[in-house]
């Protein structure tokens, strides 16, 4: 009797300690990140590209990897968007509910979901060999974008799925067909999780170093076309990190506290939009 | 007359806000089945989990008052709540085996508590299947998962299952309402031939299964104690209005 | 009455669209066997030239002489994300437990959103965690125990996945264990059994599967891991023989060579191989997890 009450106390005080120890980590890393960070972050660091010599300069701040990684993360973002919108729209008004298709497809974006970044990026320089493309600003942004397309898609998936098919046969009783219904009902309903899941992809996309390793190349200055190479934040960190100049490191830290701050801004922002968006949907 | 086996002296409980339980009152007579019935919603469920502290596991849910059984307190500090509800053995509205095979599910219980001699178990698992009329009917599979067997077999599994904790109480929550006529008939038998060693508690909302089995009745309605006494009288003489009416299938 | 006809305009338009649409659909569930067939075809070169087994079980790494053997980075990978799973796997499953089964409402809401943060967190801010942070801490502690390493080895790499793979493995867990009817609990707990025997030999019996599922998920998350481990994982080409050993899994090889790749004859066939492999591995993995928890999904419905 009395060792099944020791056992339990004894797991739950596993438990509770477990717990801590993961917030304790989580803390870890938030106060190391934020505590070295803070140390090198200055105006010019926001507002200057590396200057004093290619790669190594020791000074100027990290512009370069900022407009990249919005511009890159941005336009992949963009592009898995307007390739989602009719994939998810597919899987939810035009195929009926149960379809093995749609079943399919699902489980193929999923798998697609697992895929590791690296494989993005190996596969993302394949394609961009066989047209021709160098490392640059466009062949990111169609790399990214395919690393972003399950997520985009799942998430929105997620959302649609919600909507009630009563709401659709309502709009279908008065005559509308089934792509009126698709995007005058359906993607009103599901606007705020739409933004949600564009926040949430958006996110990934920004915060990821090794789809962009092969594809987007690396570069001190601000990309002016899409077949310029283009720095970015991930990056910024993983090649300045690794160098042997502290003032070259600064730059490594204060582009990971700038990428955290944009990651959890975003992810906070899509929780706050949704919640609020939801008011004018019908539930 | 029986010595008073289980005692409510002014229970409530509240679920959140909800006050589902109003200063309930009443003592339970020993060996007899005791019927509590009222229209649904009316607090009868929360009643029987209260008897045992299941009612607790509930977000948010909060009790005052006592229940006292043999003379003991189940809801002050020092009360073994594990010790408590061995007590009791629990039968719920649909069959929910645990997800193991016949044998185990009987010999779960015997186990949890310390008993780990095979030959003893198989003698357990053994004479509760045949307490509940079971044995002919699993003795060949009984590794089989509880899962296979038909949901009247389930729930006179659950029945065993419970029985082999050497409970003095049995609580019963609508036990028959998932199951088909037969089974039913089956559960019914069974709780007519247990009576004799033990309490049984059933929440029935079908009248005539309350009439059939009961000794003793008791009233819910909206979350009060209307009315209670031996089965005879509050069937034939109900004395308040809600009990006439809902006797009389007025309110249902 | 006043209402303009335009119904056959209107369906005209529904028909091309469902078609347009369905073919877009289509495309997209299939760009995961594109990148494979793709990857698979570019490593046929190498594939021609040396038999498999010769290239997943030879050591010998020197690709200037054309010998391409992938065990170093193979057994890279297997201790890296073994130290991983070993380190994550029993933290998560207590924390999963303590937070599905015990933990407060209060305590459970508040946990969600941090869980999502450390799930959030780009991988190369946790290399730059395990540069700054773990690799001097493990340095520190082999040195207390009187053994010499940089730093920069299995038992880092190990460290860094496993805080990367605490929320797939714990948000996962959790909602197999929410998704445990609450009955068989109560049944359990009628016959008076303890919370933990309850969760030791009902709950968890019954989520067995839809556990080890959403662990698999975890250890191909970290399978395929590649910046953070490419950081922190020291990159030698020598099989690892302990945890302060440096390894170099395939994720960094790749990522590390594929710059060079070029020059070399069958290198960039290599490096895809490589790929295809990881690709291999994790899909394997996901599929498995993937099947298990759909199972799951309908049981409950």
């Amino acid at each position: 009797m009395d060792r099944r009450r020791v056992e339990e106390a004894v797991m739950k005080g596993l438990m509770k300690a477990a717990t801590l120890l993961i917030v304790g980590v989580l803390g870890l890393i938030m106060l190391t990140i934020l505590v070295r960070g803070i140390r090198a972050m200055s105006w010019s660091m926001l507002t200057q590209t590396p200057k004093g010599g290619f790669y190594l300069g020791r000074e100027g701040g990290i512009l370069n990897a900022i407009v990249g990684s919005f511009y890159i993360a941005g336009g992949a973002t963009g592009l898995a968007f307007a390739a989602a919108v009719p994939v998810v729209l597919y899987l939810n008004v035009f195929c009926r509910r149960g379809s093995r298709t749609a079943a399919v497809i699902r489980f193929l974006l999923d798998v697609l979901w697992g895929v590791p970044s690296i494989v993005f990026g190996a596969f993302g320089f394949l394609l961009m060999l066989a047209v021709g493309l160098r490392a640059s600003l466009l062949g990111g942004i169609l790399t990214v974008s395919l690393f972003v397309l399950p997520i985009l898609c799942r998430a929105m998936d997620e959302v649609v799925r919600m909507i009630p098919t009563d709401l659709l046969e309502s709009s279908y009783a008065l005559g509308a067909t089934r792509l009126q219904t698709a995007v005058r009902v359906v993607l009103r309903q599901a606007s705020a999780g739409i933004l949600t899941a564009v926040l949430i992809a958006f996110g990934r996309g920004v915060g990821d170093a090794a789809s962009v390793l092969f594809t987007a190349g690396y570069s001190d200055q601000i990309p002016q076309s899409l077949t310029r190479p283009a720095a970015t934040l991930p990056l910024a960190i993983f090649f300045q990190l690794g160098t042997p100049f502290p003032q070259v490191q600064d730059r490594a830290y204060a582009a990971a506290l700038i990428l955290t701050v944009v990651v959890l801004a975003t992810s906070l922002l899509s929780r706050r939009l949704g919640r609020r968006l939801t008011r004018h949907s019908i539930s | 007359m029986n010595q008073p086996h289980i005692r409510v002296e002014n229970l409530n409980v509240y679920y959140g806000s909800d006050h589902s339980l109003r200063d309930v009152s009443i003592e339970l007579p020993g060996r007899q089945i005791i019927a509590v019935i009222g229209p649904s919603g009316c607090g009868k469920t929360t009643f029987l989990k209260s008897l045992n502290r299941m009612v607790e596991l509930a977000e948010g849910a909060r009790v005052t008052g006592r229940v006292l059984v043999d003379g003991e307190d189940i809801y002050s500090p020092t009360a073994e709540v594990t010790a408590i509800r061995k007590k009791m053995g629990l039968l719920s509205q649909t069959p929910r085996p645990l997800p193991m095979s016949i044998y185990e599910n009987v010999a779960y219980g015997p186990r949890i508590h310390g008993l780990n001699d095979r030959r003893k178990l198989d003698e357990i698992v053994e004479f509760r299947l045949r307490q509940v009329g079971l044995w002919e009917e699993v003795k060949d599979r009984l590794g089989q998962p509880a899962s296979r067997i038909s949901i009247g077999q389930q729930q006179r599994l659950c029945l065993a299952r419970g029985l082999a904790v050497e409970p003095e109480i049995i609580l019963a929550d609508e036990p028959t309402s998932a199951l088909d006529p037969m089974s039913s008939r089956r559960i019914e038998e069974c709780f007519l031939e247990l009576k004799k060693d033990y309490t049984i508690v059933i929440v029935t909302h079908i009248l005539r299964q309350a009439r059939r089995l009961a000794d003793y009745a008791a009233f819910f309605y909206c979350g009060r104690l209307v009315e209670h006494g031996p089965a005879a009288r509050m069937f034939e003489n109900p004395t308040q209005r809600e009990t006439i009416e809902y006797v009389k299938g007025i309110i249902s | 009455m006043g209402l303009p006809n335009r119904t056959k305009r209107s369906r005209l338009y529904d028909r091309a669209a469902a078609v347009l649409m369905g073919v877009l659909a289509r495309l997209s569930g299939l760009i995961v066997i594109v990148i494979a067939a793709g990857l698979f075809w570019k490593s046929v070169p190498i594939l021609k030239n040396q038999s498999l087994s010769a290239l997943l079980f030879s050591s010998e790494w020197y690709p200037l002489r054309g010998q391409f053997g992938f065990l170093p980075f193979i057994m890279g990978s297997l201790w890296v994300t073994g130290t991983a799973m070993i380190l994550a796997v029993p933290l998560c499953l207590l924390t999963a437990i303590y937070l599905a089964e015990y933990a407060p409402r209060g305590i459970r809401e508040g946990m969600r959103p941090l869980i999502d943060l450390l799930a959030g967190i780009p991988s190369v801010v946790y290399g730059v965690w395990g540069v700054l942070v773990v690799v001097p801490w493990v340095k520190r502690a082999a040195g207390w125990f009187g053994y010499s390493t940089s730093g920069y080895c299995v038992l880092s790499a190990g460290i860094v996945l496993a805080v990367m793979i605490f929320p797939v493995i714990i948000h996962m867990t959790v909602e197999i264990l929410r998704a445990v009817p609450q009955e068989i609990r109560e049944a359990s707990l009628s016959l008076g059994a303890t919370q933990w025997q309850t969760i030791k030999k009902v709950v968890l019996r019954k989520a067995f599967g839809g556990v080890l599922a959403a662990i698999v998920l975890g250890l191909s998350r970290a399978f395929g891991e590649t910046i953070a481990v490419l950081m922190v994982a020291g990159n030698a080409v020598r099989s690892p023989t302990g945890f302060l050993d440096a390894a170099y899994p395939l994720p960094a090889l790749i990522a590390n060579n594929y710059g060079e790749m070029m020059s070399i004859p069958l290198y960039d066939s290599a490096m895809m191989l490589a790929c295809l492999i990881l690709l291999g591995i994790v899909l394997v993995f996901n599929v498995l997890a993937k099947l298990v928890l759909m199972r799951i999904q309908k049981e409950i419905q």
